[in-house]
């Protein structure tokens, strides 16, 4: 017999108690992948939903800094209980690096991912947000492969650029039959149409949240965050998906 | 600290087992060797008591043998081999290597080259070698 890795015959049983999970993933970095993943969670729990962050992106998390949840530290009992930040239930690798820096190539991802799905113990939640890293590595693959039931929300700019690394995920989650929730265009500038180029793909145009430069003053404070025109513009986009 | 980490762990080595079991046909396992790795602190006293009280619910009555893999680091950059030793990580970097073990990539450098990029050779998590039991 060959050894056998016991964490993956146990991820499905951490993950039952879990009625929706939402992978927010792009192509590019810096397209507000992070803020749109805790600003959802946050806008979730505030509307009385049982709700999760875990944040997947293991070399550079940074969802803690937009909760403020620096100090953070999940309770031990028969395996990682999150701790509550703002009503959601939060994990991140940040708990166990603090403010070191944790270089990890591809095998050492994985392991930490299965290690995270197999020793964290969610409570009975509505949503669990996954704040992906970006790119077709080893995050989403793994995603693809551990994590059954799982839903996509696509972030992009109104960027070129960043469209162009979003027809790629887009293709590569159609090609693996995984669903897509849509597509959100952060920081528009409304030049550049971004809904004409998604709707091209047969992909959901889920709407447009217009740059905020006052976002950048609430980061750390969850309920300013909430008040910021960039959260109201997301609120409208998350009630018209549950719609 | 009694049975933290350790309780996760065996609940996936036990679920894992009677997976195993199921597929090979077995009627009543009676032996689970179990490959520990070093690096990741496990408190072999929690865990035996962890999996025996998991694998009763599954009415589940094996011994467990542990085997216990010590763990070795090969520098990526200058290809240095050295030993894990735990007394060099202070008490809050030992409990997350414990949790993640991966996140020895946080506290621990090549001692040669100061690089952080090294690979696990040996010695990594928790591993199940052989399952035995009665058809």
């Amino acid at each position: 017999m060959n050894m056998l890795d016991p964490r993956l015959s146990v991820i499905d049983e951490r993950l039952k108690p879990i009625k929706n999970i939402v992978a927010v993933s792009s192509g590019k970095g810096g397209v507000g992948k992070s803020l749109i993943a805790a600003t959802s969670a946050l806008i979730l729990a505030k509307k009385g939903f049982k709700t999760g962050l875990l944040d997947l992106d293991f070399t550079n998390p940074s969802s803690h800094v937009i909760l403020g949840a620096e100090s953070a530290y999940p309770l031990e009992d028969k395996g990682v209980v999150p701790p509550k930040i703002s009503g959601i239930e939060y994990v991140s690798m940040v708990f166990f690096t603090g403010d070191k820096p944790s270089p990890l190539r591809g095998q050492d991802v994985t392991n930490a991912f299965i290690e995270v799905l197999a020793l964290t113990r969610w409570s009975e939640l509505d949503f669990l947000i996954l704040d992906t890293p970006p790119g077709l590595g080893d995050v989403i693959l793994d995603l693809l492969k551990l994590i059954k039931r799982l839903n996509f929300l696509v972030v992009t700019t109104p960027s070129k650029l960043s469209l162009e690394t979003v027809k790629k995920l887009i293709a590569l989650l159609r090609s693996l039959k995984a669903p897509i929730i849509g597509v959100i265009e952060n920081m528009s500038t409304g030049t550049y149409s971004v809904k004409e180029e998604i709707e091209k793909l047969n992909t959901r145009f889920l709407g447009s949240i217009p740059i905020d430069p006052e976002i950048e003053n609430a980061l750390g404070a969850p309920e300013k965050i909430l008040k910021t025109s960039f959260s109201q513009a997301l609120a409208k986009i998350v009630n018209s998906i549950k719609a | 600290m009694l049975v933290v980490h350790e309780w996760a762990l065996a609940e996936a080595v036990i679920s894992t087992a009677s997976k195993i079991a199921e597929r090979e046909g077995l009627k009543k396992i009676t032996e689970i060797k179990v490959k520990v790795g070093e690096l990741q602190q496990i408190d072999l006293e929690a865990f035996q008591f962890a999996l025996t009280q998991i694998s009763s619910q599954y009415a589940i009555n094996a011994t467990f043998r542990f085997e216990i893999e010590k763990a070795e680091f090969k520098c990526r950059i200058c290809g240095h081999v050295w030993p894990f030793d735990k007394n060099s990580l202070g008490p809050e970097a030992r409990e997350a290597v414990h949790v993640i073990p991966e996140v020895a990539h946080a506290f621990i450098k090549c001692p040669r080259c100061g690089s952080p990029d090294f690979e696990v050779v040996s010695g990594r998590g928790v591993w199940i070698e052989s399952v035995r039991g009665e058809r």
